[in-house]
């Protein structure tokens, strides 16, 4: 009991930890790939102390809305990312914390920020939350379809027991599961903005999505606001390691050596799946803010026909 | 059997369905191409495993059928009738795609929920590879209602015949005289086919086929 809070506190610490060093290496790995030097791969870090330290500025009419919002982001995003299994697995909070939490958890941390965009009344704000809520509509239930394509076949809707069921005799090869992976890669390219949906690194205001809804903030504000984002992408690198790679992830029983070895294939899986998503960033441009839908779209139809498949398997066996 | 080699098999069955779809998709006529060379060669892959799960040579002849007409002859000259059409730049106006996807997944749980219960006394792999089977055929058939442009129909009628295949090699596996013979008159069809699209731009000047209800008397 003891070693299992430990374990889940240990997780939320690293996690918190972990997330802007990820950015940083991802900003790393991207500019060395477009031939630049590119910032150090602690800068994430020094720019939040850096916020930190700075004036807060906020709009006259702003309500407290605006300034609970993105502490009440960054909770729950915490939370959430803190419950996704990355080194070891039998969390203690995992029995109580499925993936649908992770998705609700994700969900609320949306529909706050979005509020905030529209709180202070600025044409900017008002775009970047329509424009998410737009994005959102789609990509939530596509989510929802991976995660239950996942939890068909698994038969639990908990990330542990997924994780142990896909090392164990019954997982394999499935088309379902390839369809529930890629279905998750896009959608996850969406949530985090990233770059076909949306660039984190611009601040042109007829594409940007993210950007545009935090646009008034600054200061601590913003520094909590970035944590967040940076734990986001974190999460969902986490949740695709967690299923699809689950080898080397410590379970609940074994020893400290275990757990040594978890951490470090937890760090080669992050650095794995960070250079891929750099990889494949650079590799393609950034489409038209009206084509997102369709590309969410595939997303939602990819976990529809993962689930039918699944059915017509499990039925004919 | 061994459940990997199941598990390769419902992946390979699987692959093409998915593959129905990306053709679905598509509004330029060089990635559709290439795509029903992709639907093709997943049709081979599929049935080469199935001739070595059932240890049944003539099924390697179907995939090498496939693979040679329908994964490479066939998308070439179709390369060079479009370039010759002068119709490889226009993007195909696909009546609304988040629809017609939708009306594409309706298609394929149809297809589950009439198949399986019809197949119940075959084996696990057949039911698996009929119902998908019937999935891809229908596909085939909503790609050539739903596409006004000439080239992509003969694309749809085409993947149709690639599910027909799929569920003739689940199913035991057809005589190779049959397999030959539908291999040859899919390669006809074709040929015909290609006349026809340039006696049609000839006639109508263009091969969207609304020109043809035109010149029938109907409303466009």
């Amino acid at each position: 009991m003891m070693r299992e809070w430990l374990t889940q506190l240990g997780q939320a610490a690293l996690v918190l930890g972990l997330a802007p060093l990820l950015s940083g290496v991802t900003r790393k790995i991207r500019a060395r790939l477009l031939r630049r030097q590119g910032p150090s791969i602690v800068q994430p870090f020094r720019d939040l102390l850096k916020l930190i330290r700075k004036e807060t500025v906020i709009a006259e009419n702003a309500s407290w809305l605006f300034r609970a919002a993105p502490y009440v982001v960054f909770g729950t995003t915490w939370v959430a990312a803190a419950l996704v299994p990355t080194f070891a697995t039998g969390l203690t909070l995992s029995a109580s914390a499925d993936l649908i939490v992770i998705v609700a958890l994700l969900g609320t941390a949306r529909f706050l920020l979005a509020l905030a965009g529209l709180d202070v009344g600025t044409s900017f704000g008002g775009i970047g939350s329509s424009r998410e809520m737009m994005f959102a509509s789609l990509a939530e239930p596509a989510m929802l379809m991976a995660v239950f394509t996942l939890s068909l076949f698994a038969g639990s809707t908990e990330l542990s027991s997924i994780s142990a069921y896909m090392l164990g005799p019954h997982g394999g090869l499935s088309i379902s599961l390839a369809l529930a992976l890629v279905a998750l890669v896009i959608v996850s390219l969406g949530e985090n903005a990233r770059i076909p949906v949306d660039n984190p690194a611009t601040h042109l205001e007829l594409t940007m999505v993210h950007e545009a809804m935090i646009l008034e903030y600054s200061g601590r504000h913003l520094a909590v606001i970035e944590a967040a984002a940076s734990l986001k992408l974190l999460l969902y690198l986490s949740l695709i390691a967690c299923v699809f790679i689950p080898w080397g992830t410590a379970p609940s029983t074994d020893g400290t050596l275990a757990y040594a070895i978890g951490l470090g294939a937890y760090a080669v899986k992050l650095a794995v799946l960070g250079f891929l998503l750099v990889v494949f960033e650079t590799a393609i441009a950034k489409m038209r803010v009206f084509r997102v839908p369709e590309f969410l779209g595939v997303a939602l139809m990819l976990g529809l026909l993962g689930t039918i498949m699944l059915f017509v398997s499990r039925i004919s066996r | 059997m061994t459940p990997l080699d199941g598990d390769i098999a419902h992946l390979l069955a699987g692959s093409l369905v998915l593959v129905s779809f990306l053709l679905l998709y598509q509004d330029r006529m060089f990635a559709l191409l290439n795509f029903f060379a992709m639907h093709a060669c997943v049709l081979a892959f599929s049935v080469g495993w199935q001739a070595y799960l059932q240890r049944a040579p003539h099924l390697f002849i179907t995939a090498l059928i496939a693979l040679l007409f329908k994964g490479m002859i066939i998308p070439v000259a179709l390369h060079r009738i479009v370039v010759r059409l002068g119709i490889h730049r226009t993007i195909e106006t696909v009546v609304s795609i988040g629809p017609t996807m939708l009306f594409g997944m309706a298609l394929v749980a149809l297809s589950v929920v009439v198949m399986l219960p019809v197949t119940q006394s075959s084996g696990a792999f057949v039911r698996e590879d009929l119902a998908f089977a019937l999935s891809v055929v229908l596909l085939g058939f909503l790609m050539m209602v739903t596409r006004r442009n000439a080239v992509s129909q003969v694309i749809g009628f085409m993947s149709l015949e690639n599910g027909l295949v799929l569920a003739a090699t689940g199913a035991r596996g057809m005589p190779l005289v049959v397999e030959i013979s539908v291999g040859f008159s899919v390669l006809i069809a074709f040929l015909v086919v290609g006349i026809f699209l340039f006696r049609i731009r000839e006639r109508f000047d263009t091969v969207d086929l609304q020109a043809l209800d035109m010149a029938r008397g109907e409303s466009a």
